[in-house]
Formats: structure tokens, C-alpha cells, sequence
């Protein structure tokens, strides 16, 4: 019996990681919705994915909940199952499997810059890394993004009139971008719109330092002149957006880096502020496990795969359903 | 570089027009001389470097990236110099020269000398630099920025106006110091020499025939046969003579039998057509002549050219581009019965009473004579570089229309590098569907998303960056006119075929068959 199936079902456990539809058991990397699904009976995960979980899906989206810390080996027979943090988000995790003499990590998405609001990623060597590759192509590298902040806050200096929207994911990102600009020395309060604040308080009760934001809706017209708003990408449109006088548009991910989508997105100001890991990112921690046998997830699977065999190791593509391309979270 | 790359990038990301003439307001400030001059003859597109192929700078990158990824992220991307930017993986401390050092660089290397400058500059830029370096180098700039443009933001910076620019433009060269000087106040507007010079032309509109004809009366205005040539300028002097195509490119060199027929000093506008004794031939016949830098003496007596004429910017050395159309016209007529020629002829004024007497015209006249259309002029319009609203309109024949099976779609450039925008498209022979022309415009952004859904979700092959399609899907194609091709396997040809109407709703069986397009061959 093997420990794994390529669709991430672990059947000595009978469990699944990360399951696009409701299981018995499920074993849950992070809270993006794309991996965090409500439904299932049973759900492992660690305390801030499952606080994240409840916080979007209500305190019901699973039967049974089971809160796993990071670095906590647990036995169920004799599998071994340890989580590791992915550095992706508040309480994102890879998750180790141990059976008999083969260890396995499924890293759900990762990153590994600097980031203030989660926990620092832990390569985990093993025999089989099961890897994301939302940006597996080498076009990917990810400036620093102090250098994108600088931008926004260039402009926002140049354009002292105008607000600026910035569209970002409404978890995770939204809070990383917020830390950035607080790490830059911005702060004035900031703004954020209606679905994006549970997510941002919840990191704040977790005691991530995010300095004052509020609410950006039902306020005076003048009110958000000159500041710096944060929404996710779909309210860009939203009539809501309007309350703003032209608006300069920003926008936080990996996905600014293409000039071309960048144009197709109407964004006049691109910041590249990814949650996940660019191609040198995923290179070298494909090295770091010392794994043999990679699993690519997610994304632009091929360029990884081809990577993958000009190193002699083993790749293979897994083509997940459910899974978010382009347009999700980032 | 810095600036100039900061400034493509801002040109391209800006869709709104006056934020783009803003951020170019801003450059001409900001960039010292000779850089923004050599900007500026780079956004009108009079600076083209040319002797760098994206060819070399594949070959470049293939040097240093594995091939089967380049091609993945090409894909993906869909824009090689883009591709190549953000692929680049080597970085040096070198400082980047200014845009003027790099042009004269390019410019001036030995061309075994280029691959290795290019890939210096490349690693001493970051993306967004080496992407700009790259659009320079291969003179394919596509941010969006028209010449008429470009001249606009200058204007709006010098505080002038832009037609005192559209006259003298053509007879001034980069990196345009003296004009700089002028728009700062600094100095006087360059002067020109007329006879050396291309002079922009006056363009026309189509006209909107459910709108316009109502607040046009036809008393004012002039009308005349709407010619299937090419627009041309003849400059005549005592010292040279030479014809401009209607981009100001000077096509002399493949029509010595008008030019050893002209004489006098004018600067005339009107359109150059193949044909015998003013006997006007297919548009085929003229494309036979275009586009040679020699001609045989075959060609000359095969196809012989003349020019038709229908307007006078300077008559001898006088500027008579602000007299109105039917004083000019006269000038026009009085100088060709003193410059006769067997190949200048003018082009008639049609007599009409009302709009629906010319509409009646219009329609005789396609269908016996096979016009392309009408050109209303104002008769009080002076001659103003550019497509001024209002005082020249087109008036086209009714297109003709085929309805035509999906057959290739290739993603298209620009802003569309990742859509699949580009169709070719085929109609029944035997049974098959053979290919007759291609078509990137006619549908609006809601469909070309439709489309190119369609095409990925219908793809039976891959070629690069052409899909074959399943042959499914119907368009409804406009085109201007067809002509016998050797080129096309069907061995027809279309002008400007454009889709006119998707027919998501026709079975392709109901598609047209090649005889039928052929029977609409002029
Ligand atoms: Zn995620």
C-alpha cells in the first residue's frame, strides 16, 4: 500500500489533504479556499488555520475539529504526521508523513521571504516533496518587496490628492501588504474594504502588529482622499470604488510581473508582493528537501517538471481539481 | 535609460490618452538633450533601429536558458521581448548608458560585434530596462503611442500648436534641438525646405450615414471617385523630383516611367494607380509595382503607372495649403495645363443635386465601374495635416460579405498577447475548407474573451503559437474586395477582410463555397 496517491490520499489514514470536496477526514495545509474547504467531517490542521477556517465558514464548516502545533509529531498507527511552517500565510503548513522507512512532505503553498505576519518556512528533508508551482516558470522572480512598497508609497506621495486602491487578497495578503507599509514607516491608518476585515482582526488578535486600519465603507465622500485603501481584486469594479476620486489602481501579486497581464487588469501601479514561492524559490527548496521523487501541484506545472529531470530527480505532474489558476488568491 | 524605460512602461500600462500625453509632458521635462529628442524620434516612430532581429535575441537567451523552459515561459507570456526580460538570469554592476549613448551604440557596431553589446546592456538593466532596451534595439515599440500622439504631448509641452509642428516635422531631424529650443522659447521655429521634404497629408473619415448627412449640405461639398491606388505625394522641383507614399516613405525608385514624364515645381497630392492612357487597372496590376526597389523593363510595359490627381499643397514655391479647396483646385488645374503629361491627369468633380442623387452614384459606380467608394471634400476646407473632423469624408461601397469556417487562430501582439486574436479563416472547396484570408479586428473585447475561450476549448493542434481549430465555428467576414492570388492555396486573395458578425448560431455546412467568392472578383 502506498502512503500517498497522486490526489493526496493518504490510505493508511483514509484521509485526504486538502480535498476539494467534503471528506471524512481531512488534513488541511492552510485556509485560502482554494485548499480550505467547508464540509468536512474532520479536519487537522494547525490552531490558526482552523481559527482562519471558522473565522470564514462559521464555527460549524466541520463536525470535529483537531488542533496540531507546528513541530508536534503525532502517531496514528504507524504513520507519523508532523506540521512544519509553510511561510504562505498565518498558519500554513507542510505537512510530514512518516511510514515505515519513507518520509513524504506535501508543502501546500509556500514562500520563502521575509515576512513578518507568519511563521518562517522549514525545509523538511524527505523522499517525496509534493510541491506547488503557481509561478513555475523562471519569468517568476520576485523583487524585494520593500522596493514595491517604495513604489506605492512614492506615489503616494507624488499624488497626494488621489487615493490609492490597492487590490489585494483579503487573507493574507492584505495583512502582509499592510505590515510592509508599517515596516516602511507609513502610519497613517489604513483602509480596507468590508471583506477583508475579519481576516485582518483575526490576525491581530494572533498578535501580529498591524497599527490602525479601518473600515472603508460607509464613510463621507472626502473621507478616503489621500489614503491608502486595500480591497480585494473582484471590488475593483464594484461601484463601492467609486467613493473615490480616480483612484490610483495598485495591485499586490506575483502576477504583476507580467507587463501584458498587468495591461489586461487596467492596473496603472504593479507591485510584485507574492505569498508564494518564485522559481528560485522552488528550485532551491526542491534542493533543500533532498527529495528524489517531486510532485508538482498547481499552476505551471511543466516548467517545473522539465526542471525537475534536467537535475535527474523524478517529476511528475499532479493535475488537482479545484484548484485555483491565475485569478485566485496569490 | 532609466527615464525612457519608466517612461515605455507608463506609455504601455496607461490606456487613457491624456494620462499617456501626461506621462510623455512629463519625460520632455524631465529627460535632458540630445536623450528626449532621441526619445521623441523613437515614439514617431522616425528612429527605428533595425539591425537587431528578435531572432539574435533568442538566440541570446538560448545561450543561457534551457530551451524547453524559454519556450514554456514564451508561451506563457506571449511577448518575447517580455519573455526575455524577466528570463535574463545574469546581473552586473555596470551603469547603463544614456538612451543617445545606446542608440549611436546600436547604431554604429559591427554586426558581429551587436549579440555581445546587447547582452552587456541586458545584464547591467533591470526587467523593466532590459524590456525597454529590447523594444528599442528591435524597433518594435507597440506601447500604444501614435506619431500624431508623441507631436501632441510636445505641443501641450511647448505650450504650442501642434500643426506648427505637422509642417516643418517632416523636414527636421533628430535629436530636433532646434525644436526643443523653440518649444522652451529659446529660439525660433526651424525652417524647412519644401522640395526636400515630405509634407503630411490631409486624411479623411468615414462617414456615418445614419448620422452625418443630416448636418451636411450638399452644396459645400466637392465630390469625387473614390480611387483603388495608393495615396501619393509628388514633389517636383528643378532639381529633384520624387514620390511619397502616404507614410512619407519616397517610392520614386520604382517608377522612373512617371518621373520621366513630369516636370515643373509643385508639391501635389493625389493617387498613383496602374493603367494605360488613364485607363485604370485592378488594384493587383499596381501591387505588382509596390514595394521594389528596381524595376525590369517587363514590369514597366506590363503594368505602367500614373498618377491622378486631386490636390496642390504648394504651387511652384508658394505655400497654398491654407487657400480653400476650390481655389486650390483651380491652381490644380491651371498647373497641369501648363506641366501637361501623358501620366498626370486630374482626378473628375462629380455633378450630384442632393445626397440621394449621389447615393445613386455611388452604387453605379461600384457595381459598373467597380469605384471603391466617394471622397466628399468641403469646397472652403484648407489643407490640414492630419484627419481633421468634418471637412473630408470617405464615403466606401457597401463591403462585400462571405460567410467563412474558423480555421487557425494565432495569439495576437500587444495588449492581446495573450488572447488568441488573430483568425484565419477558410471557405468549401470539394468538400474541405480551403483558407481565404485573415482577420484580427471587427469584434469587441467581450468576444475576442469568447473567441479565444472558444479556440482553447476547441484546439485540435499546435503549431508555436498558432492553434488549429475544430472547424465548427462561422464568421460573417466583411471585405473591401478579392482578387486572384498565386500565394493563397485557394487562389484567392481579400482586401481588408474584417468579421463582421460571429455566427455562433450557423452550422458550418452553411458556409460559403469558393465559387461563390470567387464570383465577387472585381
Ligand atoms: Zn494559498
Amino acid at each position: 500500500m502506498p502512503l500517498l496517491r497522486h490526489d493526496l490520499y493518504i490510505e493508511p489514514l483514509d484521509a485526504y489533504i486538502d480535498p476539494p470536496f467534503p471528506v471524512d477526514r481531512a488534513i488541511i495545509t492552510h485556509a485560502h479556499a482554494d485548499h480550505a474547504r467547508p464540509g468536512h467531517k474532520n479536519v487537522l490542521a494547525t490552531p490558526d488555520t482552523i481559527g482562519l477556517m471558522k473565522t470564514r465558514y462559521g464555527p460549524h464548516a466541520a463536525q470535529n475539529w483537531q488542533e496540531l502545533v507546528y513541530e508536534t509529531s503525532l502517531s496514528l498507527g504507524d504513520v507519523t504526521l508532523t506540521l512544519y511552517p509553510a511561510g504562505h500565510i498565518l498558519g500554513s503548513a507542510q505537512i510530514l508523513l512518516e511510514h515505515k522507512s519513507c518520509r513524504a512532505v506535501v508543502s501546500g503553498d509556500y514562500k520563502r521571504r521575509n515576512d513578518h505576519t507568519v511563521h518562517a518556512f522549514t525545509p523538511v528533508t524527505c523522499d517525496i516533496f509534493v510541491t506547488e508551482a503557481t509561478f513555475g516558470l523562471p519569468v517568476f522572480r520576485h523583487p524585494d518587496p520593500m522596493q514595491e512598497i517604495a513604489k506605492l508609497l512614492e506615489s503616494h506621495r507624488n499624488f497626494p490628492d488621489r487615493s490609492h486602491l490597492v487590490a489585494a487578497y483579503g487573507l493574507g495578503k492584505t495583512q502582509r501588504v499592510i505590515s510592509l507599509l508599517r515596516l516602511a514607516g507609513y502610519d497613517a491608518p489604513i483602509y480596507l474594504h468590508g471583506s477583508c476585515w475579519n481576516c485582518t482582526e483575526y490576525y491581530q488578535n494572533a498578535g501580529v502588529k498591524l497599527g490602525v486600519v479601518r473600515k472603508a465603507t460607509g464613510l463621507a465622500k472626502d473621507e478616503l482622499k489621500g489614503q491608502i485603501v486595500i480591497a480585494p481584486p473582484s471590488a475593483l469594479k464594484e461601484p463601492w470604488s467609486r467613493r473615490m476620486n480616480e483612484p490610483v489602481l495598485a495591485m499586490a501579486s506575483g502576477w504583476m510581473t507580467v507587463k501584458q497581464r498587468v495591461r489586461q487588469r487596467g492596473i496603472e501601479l504593479p507591485l510584485v508582493i507574492s505569498d508564494h514561492a518564485d522559481w528560485d524559490e522552488l528550485t532551491h527548496t526542491i534542493r533543500d528537501t533532498q527529495a528524489n521523487d517531486i510532485w508538482v501541484t498547481h499552476g505551471r506545472e511543466d516548467g517545473l517538471v522539465h526542471w525537475c529531470a534536467t537535475q535527474g530527480l523524478k517529476g511528475a505532474p499532479l493535475h488537482l481539481q479545484g484548484r485555483e489558476d491565475e485569478e485566485g488568491e496569490d | 535609460m532609466k527615464l525612457f524605460a519608466t517612461l515605455l512602461e507608463s506609455l504601455l500600462l496607461t490606456p487613457a490618452r491624456n494620462a499617456k500625453i501626461g506621462h510623455m509632458v512629463q519625460y520632455f521635462r524631465e529627460a535632458p538633450d540630445p536623450d528626449r529628442g532621441y526619445a521623441l524620434a523613437v515614439l514617431t516612430g522616425n528612429l527605428s533601429l533595425t539591425n537587431v532581429k528578435s531572432s539574435h535575441l533568442r538566440d541570446l537567451v538560448l545561450q543561457k536558458i534551457d530551451p524547453e523552459l524559454f519556450a514554456l515561459s514564451y508561451d506563457y507570456v506571449g511577448d518575447l521581448a517580455e519573455t526575455i526580460a524577466l528570463i535574463w538570469p545574469d546581473t552586473t554592476d555596470d551603469i547603463l548608458p544614456t538612451l543617445s549613448e545606446l542608440v549611436l551604440d546600436l547604431e554604429t557596431r559591427k554586426k558581429s560585434e551587436l549579440p555581445g553589446r546587447i547582452a552587456g546592456y541586458l545584464s547591467a538593466g533591470n526587467a523593466t530596462e532590459r524590456w525597454a532596451i529590447m523594444k528599442l534595439a528591435t524597433g518594435n515599440l507597440r506601447v500604444g503611442v501614435s506619431a500624431r500622439l508623441a507631436k501632441t504631448a510636445l505641443a501641450e509641452f511647448g505650450q504650442k500648436d501642434v500643426q506648427d509642428i505637422e509642417k516643418i516635422w517632416h523636414g527636421i531631424e533628430y535629436p530636433y534641438a532646434d525644436l526643443f529650443a523653440w518649444l522652451e522659447n529659446r529660439g525660433t521655429l526651424p525652417e524647412i525646405h519644401r522640395h526636400r521634404v515630405f509634407h503630411p497629408m490631409m486624411l479623411s473619415n468615414p462617414i456615418d450615414e445614419k448620422k452625418d448627412f443630416e448636418n451636411l449640405k450638399p452644396s459645400d461639398y466637392q465630390a469625387e471617385w473614390k480611387w483603388d491606388g495608393i495615396r501619393v505625394q509628388l514633389v517636383l522641383s528643378d532639381h529633384e523630383k520624387r514620390i511619397f507614399s502616404r507614410t512619407g516613405d519616397d517610392i520614386a525608385a520604382a517608377f522612373p516611367d512617371i518621373l520621366d514624364h513630369v516636370g515643373g515645381s509643385a508639391v501635389l497630392d493625389g493617387e498613383l494607380l496602374a493603367g494605360r492612357n488613364f485607363q485604370v487597372q485592378p488594384f493587383n496590376d499596381l501591387q505588382q509595382r509596390l514595394n521594389r526597389k528596381t524595376v525590369t523593363s517587363q514590369m514597366l510595359a506590363d503594368y505602367p503607372a500614373f498618377i491622378r490627381l486631386y490636390d496642390i499643397l504648394f504651387d511652384d514655391e508658394e505655400d497654398v495649403r491654407d487657400l480653400p479647396l476650390n481655389e486650390r483646385r483651380l491652381r490644380l488645374a491651371s498647373w497641369v495645363a501648363r506641366n501637361p503629361s501623358p501620366r498626370l491627369d486630374l482626378s473628375p468633380i462629380l455633378d450630384y443635386a442632393d445626397w440621394n442623387h449621389l447615393m445613386t452614384l455611388r452604387v453605379q459606380g461600384a457595381e459598373e465601374q467597380g469605384h471603391e467608394g466617394i471622397m466628399l471634400k468641403r469646397y472652403d476646407s484648407p489643407y490640414i495635416a492630419g484627419r481633421p473632423k468634418g471637412p473630408w469624408f470617405k464615403w466606401k461601397r457597401d463591403p462585400r460579405l462571405i460567410d467563412a469556417v474558423l480555421m487557425y487562430a494565432q495569439r495576437g501582439h500587444g495588449k492581446r498577447s495573450s488572447f488568441y486574436s488573430d483568425y484565419t479563416f477558410g471557405v468549401w472547396k470539394d468538400g474541405e475548407i480551403v483558407p481565404v484570408g485573415k482577420a484580427y479586428s471587427g469584434f469587441t473585447d467581450e468576444e475576442l474573451l469568447k473567441l479565444d475561450k472558444w479556440v482553447r476549448a476547441h484546439t485540435t493542434n499546435r503549431f508555436g503559437p498558432v492553434r488549429e481549430v475544430e472547424r465548427k465555428l462561422v464568421f460573417e467576414v466583411a471585405f473591401d474586395s478579392a482578387h486572384h492570388s498565386a500565394r493563397h492555396k485557394s487562389g484567392v486573395a481579400l482586401r481588408f477582410p474584417r468579421i463582421n458578425r460571429i455566427r455562433w448560431d450557423k452550422p458550418p455546412e452553411e458556409a460559403d463555397t469558393l465559387s461563390n467568392v470567387e464570383r465577387l472578383i472585381a
